[in-house]
């Protein structure tokens, strides 16, 4: 296997590897502004999941369809965050066991006057 | 024999090219593909919405253009660098558009962390407006 392949390779499992992390905070939410977030990163990961294919096959064919996509990708998540409402609230309580999350607030707090 | 020589030497010099142009498009997909990963990892790992919004832009703006440079540099071609132009603008176009109102249907919703917010000038704002 050449360099060149080697590179294409771990591209692809590196994309992979993120479309899993992004489907995982799709499903788990957990309020609805997650998962629009989520769902913008996955439709820019396929864009780049198409240009990788491109590079790989040497062709340009599907770039019309990377054109419509970073034009249109927005919509979606324009539409539903003019309509999230405060009976979309989550109470957030999963962060119980991020790391980090006790050091941001103890700092957060020692700034506020 | 010296006019073939020389067609033999240019097809090697023409050779090491394409493999250098390869190689650099491989490693601009591979900054594409670990900023994608970033943003995954940053989207499972950060604690509230407005801290994922943070990680989902850099595969949108940064991963995409290395994408298509990638692209362009494989193709060789003018005309695929003239097509990508309008695409990276748009993407820089619409990206904040849909950062800005998620961000405000965030705020608004009160769909962030509190507690995680060291300042929040707008809050200030809101005060004085309504005092």
């Amino acid at each position: 296997m050449t360099i060149v392949g080697v590179l294409h390779a771990i591209a692809a499992v590196l994309l992979g590897a993120a479309a899993v992390l992004i489907l995982f905070r799709i499903l788990r939410g957990p309020s609805i502004l997650d998962r629009m977030v989520a769902s913008d990163v996955l439709v820019s990961s396929v864009v780049l999941v198409l240009g990788v294919e491109m590079v790989v096959n040497h062709h340009v064919r599907t770039l019309p369809i990377v054109l419509a996509l970073s034009g249109t990708a927005v919509l979606g998540s324009i539409a539903v965050a003019r309509y999230v409402s405060k009976h979309d609230r989550v109470e957030v309580v999963d962060t119980e066991g991020v790391p980090g999350v006790e050091e941001m607030e103890e700092r957060a707090e020692g700034k506020v006057e | 024999m010296s006019v073939g020589a020389v067609g033999v030497e240019a097809v090697d010099v023409e050779a090491v090219d394409v493999g250098a142009v390869d190689v650099v498009a491989g490693v601009l997909l591979v900054i594409g593909a670990l900023l994608t990963l970033a943003a995954g990892v940053g989207l499972v790992r950060f604690p509230d919405a407005l801290s994922r919004m943070h990680a989902a832009a850099k595969p949108q703006v940064l991963g995409l253009i290395c994408v298509l440079l990638a692209v362009a540099l494989e193709s060789g071609s003018w005309l695929t660098l003239l097509f990508i132009a309008p695409i990276v603008v748009l993407q820089l176009i619409t990206t904040p558009m849909a950062a800005h109102m998620i961000g405000r249907a965030g705020y608004r919703t009160k769909n962030y962390r509190r507690s995680l917010i060291v300042s929040d000038e707008l809050q200030d704002d809101i005060d004085r407006a309504q005092s």
